[in-house]
């Protein structure tokens, strides 16, 4: 009852209507950063920084969470209208959120979107308030095994999920793995792929492909067939969040899993990407809808939604409560707290009360600041998919370019994501999957960083993975998730036996 | 084209006047003044150590008025930081373009070969030094340096776990010191940050590390870990208390637990290739007045900085004695790209 | 064009050369991937993985993967493979993928903003057929925006060309 008292005192904190104001500012701040693609939370609270130096620094945090909370709202809406990841947790998101905008049911899809994430951002906060010292400890057991051990996990609940050819899934795979690999080797030091050209120093960035493959080649495609976007003609009315909300109870069980898989991997620095990535995967397998993933389900959208927010909150939690952060917004916060003359680490919470608790009140109430801004923002958004395709689709690449141009203030960047949205045509045209190619570009390195971490520590032993309870069991979990496949024929297999046998 | 055409009219007479102070520097009192944003290059990740100190100078700038611009922090962080120092070396005759440096001003051009160095840029200031302190988990039995490299000695070669920032870096080339003055084997483990090191060790995933004070400041006052020497010439000079019993400055240094090594990192700013005596001039003034500002003094005290200033021929001659040591360095260790 | 004419559309390429096309593309990507990781070293060392092993090893998985590709399009007969794109078909794609590819190389010269603004005027005209008069405001209108966001606001530096930075930027 403690922490409630506590919280109690933090709404207090926030009754400041300046307090108010930042908050609103940083909400509306950071949607616009999650829509803008290439431009992510950390960069929206990085530029920001400076700015917060002359505030309190409560206020300072409340605006800069905000826009984190913003920012993770607005990821999906460019990912659902226009195939656009605008931040790389809601990659998953367009692959039923895109189909559905396609049918015309864009605006359905961004409401289950926006209500998937703050249901996943609420019970993560419920989370942070009542165990936030308890879930620390927790984040405190993963070590390089670990690490490998998750990394794994999100692999296997992902791989076979399509029917296109065994061959091209593992060719898009690796060639994953090899983009990832490119630049300097944390381990050894060593430049690696790189030709001796200085342009490929920073190795291909997750972002710079996703926005060409995804976006550009969604151009492309769209082109092809004709100058529309074929959910163009759909009409939307306002009623269209009543009318999903109606809906969405009934994908409760997926929107927890998301949850549970979210907060999870937000307390170990694994992050929102591979969680979005992995409640997807879990859901597919789990749905008896789960064979029409992808053509356009509203539970495809739930899971990951949810899973990415859940995942985005409790990354705040160990940079608190032990000062390390869960994720790169995370970072850049914590290089803020220091900046403000704080000292995160288990200290903050008993030295830092008013700080701390004001930050978990405004997390309540900036989600739901977000969740109504980014709700009436539904069928403005939906409209944009009105607008005539030769006026909109330079915009959308010239803000593609922009956006690539910022991950990494580099030119090149900007051509090579014009040659993914090439190779994301060509690819798709000749059902090559891209997600796995996605996958593998944004987990490969660290799991391989990962493991050679591992080898280090145990001398080469491969028993290193099944050395302790945690390791072992989540190993466990991915080899069993990776066979699901054949055991779910199995499963069926032996139940149409018994049937038949009943019948005789 | 046509869009910018009306603030065009109204900036071409700032544009012309500008201008005609740009043609009459040698008569004028020769003061350099930046007519565009400042571009502030960081050769590393945000969140770091030197982006939070670049973003700091930013704030301590912008809220100060130091100077009429802004300045702009730009993480690129490619091979090691060597895509930040490329830019900076690439960009001849541009003043309004700075960089901090971390230590891979040095050794990134040494482990992989990319060509640049310091001698490529113009030295503006040292704006401080990093310390780097010996830590072990709390648990651990040993309560000094030379305790602890006597049970890393007896424990086996290689059977204590040492973790660092990446690989051929400043962590591991103090661990390659401590092993040759020693004779202790460590396990050496790269991780990808500082802060992601010391979380290690408090999980009690690795042995020991040789974070900077302010990685790990947080886990040694909630008792979590325990420093047991740092690697300068002369202990830390913050006596503050932070813990029950210690300060800063009650750590000893390695040298007098017998490990024969010394470390400090480099936090200085540079120019582009080129930048005049006047350019030059004009940044150390404005780092001196940073540095004048009581949110620095404070960063200082946090962080436990050395807070030696240089500028000038001081600067560039310590530059090249602390290039010829990583040499040496980083020879001895075989950390040299072949 | 209408409908007619489109179903005539003539096939440009079949969708069995792309196939074989793309898998040799890919098999020279990963012998590039193995080449490189025998530099660095693909064995298992003393300390575990060396710096090439995963990368030889990836390198391998698609060299083999793409080989397979390659191997049912080969055997794949003739008349099974079906058009991978007609000529109306190209003609769309490479009328978006061109003038983008010219934006995108006009970036480095004239700055990103000018470039945009060029684009978005041109692309309107061509595919739209849109009047300069309502082109116009949409091609300046939004690069504009975008300077204030970026360049004033947020503080992020795009590239530039010679026209802004004669505007002192």
């Amino acid at each position: 009852m403690d922490a409630l008292f506590s919280l109690i005192q933090g709404f207090g904190v926030l009754a400041d209507p300046a307090n108010i104001l930042y908050m609103m500012i940083g909400v509306l701040l950071g949607v616009l950063i999650g829509v803008l693609p290439g431009l992510g939370g950390a960069n929206g609270v990085a530029i920001l920084l400076p700015l917060t130096f002359s505030m309190s620094p409560t206020s300072a945090i409340i605006m800069l969470s905000c826009i984190y909370w913003g920012a993770l709202f607005g990821g999906a809406v460019t990912s659902i209208l226009f195939n656009i990841p605008g931040e790389p947790w809601s990659v998953a998101t367009t692959f039923d959120g895109h189909p559905m905008a396609l049918q015309g049911r864009a605006g359905e899809a961004l409401t289950a979107a926006f209500t998937a994430s703050f249901f996943g951002a609420l019970l993560a906060v419920i989370l942070i308030t009542f165990f936030a010292p308890l879930v620390a400890n927790f984040a405190l057991r993963f070590g390089p095994p670990e690490f490998f051990a998750v990394q794994l996990l999100t692999f296997a609940s992902f791989v076979g999920l399509d029917r296109s050819s065994p061959f091209k899934t593992l060719a898009s795979m690796m060639i994953g793995f090899a983009l990832a690999a490119v630049g300097i080797d944390i381990v050894t030091g060593q430049l690696r792929l790189t030709f001796g050209s200085h342009e490929l120093l920073r190795g291909f960035d997750f972002l710079v492909a996703v926005i060409g493959l995804f976006g550009v080649g969604e151009i492309l495609l769209s082109m092809e067939t004709g100058l529309a976007f074929k959910g163009a003609s759909a009409r939307i009315s306002p009623t269209v969040v009543l009318q999903t909300w109606a809906k969405l109870p009934q994908y409760w069980a997926t929107a927890l899993r998301g949850c549970v898989i979210g907060c999870w991997m937000g307390i170990k620095p694994g992050g929102a990407t591979p969680a979005s990535f992995m409640s997807y995967g879990i859901a597919k397998r789990l749905s008896k809808n789960g064979h029409k993933f992808g053509t356009g389900e509203l539970e495809g959208v739930v899971a990951p939604e949810a899973a990415a927010h859940a995942a985005g909150t409790t990354a705040l939690l160990p940079m608190l409560t032990l000062g390390i952060p869960g994720s790169p917004t995370a970072a850049v916060m914590l290089g803020g707290l220091l900046i403000w003359g704080l000292q995160p680490g288990p200290l903050l919470f008993i030295e830092q009360k008013e700080f701390v608790w004001g930050l978990i009140a405004s997390m309540y109430l900036g989600n739901l600041a977000g969740l109504i801004v980014v709700l009436t923002t539904v069928p403005l958004f939906a409209a944009i998919l009105r607008i005539p395709f030769s006026i909109i689709a330079p915009i959308i690449i010239a803000i593609c370019a922009v956006g690539a141009y910022t991950v990494h203030n580099a030119l090149l960047d900007v051509s090579i994501m014009l040659l993914f949205g090439v190779v994301g045509y060509v690819f798709k045209k000749l059902s090559y999957p891209l997600a796995p190619l996605v996958l593998a570009l944004v987990l490969g390195d660290l799991a391989e960083t990962s493991f050679r971490q591992s080898m280090l520590i145990s001398d080469g032993s491969l028993r290193i993975f099944w050395s302790n309870w945690l390791v072992g069991g989540i190993c466990t979990l991915a080899v069993i998730l990776a066979i699901w496949p054949l055991i779910s024929i199995g499963l069926g297999r032996w139940r149409r036996g018994r049937l038949a046998a009943a019948a005789d | 084209m046509q869009s910018p055409k009306t603030t065009g009219l109204r900036r071409a007479g700032l544009a012309i006047g500008a201008l005609a102070l740009a043609v009459l520097p040698a008569m004028a009192q020769a003061e350099w003044k930046p007519t565009r944003n400042i571009e502030f290059i960081v050769p590393a990740g945000t969140g770091g150590g030197a982006d939070q100190m670049a973003r700091m100078i930013q704030g301590v700038v912008e809220k100060n008025n130091l100077i009429d611009k802004s300045i702009v922090v730009i993480n690129k962080s490619g091979g090691a930081g060597a895509e930040g120092f490329l830019d900076v070396k690439g960009s001849a005759g541009d003043p309004h373009k700075i960089i901090i440096t971390l230590s891979n001003l040095f050794t990134t051009p040494l482990a992989t070969g990319v060509p640049f160095s310091w001698e490529d840029l113009t030295p503006v200031a040292m704006l401080a030094l990093d310390e780097f302190v010996l830590w072990v988990n709390a648990s651990e039995p040993s309560n000094t340096a030379q305790e602890y490299v006597e049970a890393a000695k007896k424990a086996g070669e290689g059977a204590y776990k040492m973790a660092g920032t990446g690989s051929k870096q400043e962590d591991q080339i103090i661990t390659a010191g401590i092993e040759q003055s020693t004779g202790a084997k460590f396990t050496y483990v790269p991780f990808k940050g500082g802060g992601d090191v010391a979380t290690q060790l408090v999980g009690g995933h690795v042995n020991s590390t040789v974070n900077n004070p302010i990685e790990a400041v947080a886990h040694w006052r909630s008792g979590a870990l325990k420093p047991l020497c740092v690697f300068d010439k002369e202990p830390m000079k913050y006596t503050d208390k932070l813990t029950e019993t210690m300060a800063w400055s009650d750590i000893p240094t390695c040298r007098s637990a017998g490990i024969e090594m010394d470390y400090l990192m480099l936090r200085g700013i540079f120019t582009t290739p080129g930048a005049t005596q006047e350019q030059v001039d004009f940044y150390v003034d404005l780092f001196q007045k940073v540095r004048e500002t009581p949110e620095w003094k404070d960063f200082m005290a946090k962080g436990a900085f050395n807070t030696t200033f240089m500028s000038g021929d001081e600067f560039k001659t310590w530059l090249q004695e602390t290039n010829t040591r990583h040499k040496d360095l980083m020879s001895k260790a075989g950390f040299l790209a072949q | 064009m209408d409908r007619e004419e489109e179903a005539q559309s003539p096939s440009v390429v079949s969708t069995r050369l792309m196939e074989i096309v793309v898998a040799l593309i890919i098999m020279a990507f990963g012998g590039l991937v193995i080449w490189d990781s025998i530099r660095l070293g693909w064995r298992w060392g003393l300390e575990g993985p060396q710096a090439g092993y995963f990368p030889f090893r990836v390198g391998v998985l698609i060299v083999l993967s793409s080989a397979v590709t390659l191997a049912i399009a080969l055997f794949r007969r003739r008349r099974e493979a079906g058009v991978f794109v007609r000529r109306h078909e190209l003609m769309r794609v490479v009328r978006v993928l061109i003038p983008s590819a010219i934006f995108v190389f006009l970036i480095g010269y004239i700055g990103i903003y000018i470039a945009m603004a060029f684009f978005i005027a041109f692309f309107m005209w061509w595919h739209g057929r849109f009047p300069i008069l309502k082109s116009a405001p949409v091609a300046i209108l939004v690069p504009l925006g975008l300077f204030f966001m970026f360049e004033l606001w947020f503080l992020i530096p795009l590239p530039k060309g010679p026209i802004e930075e004669w505007l002192g930027f």
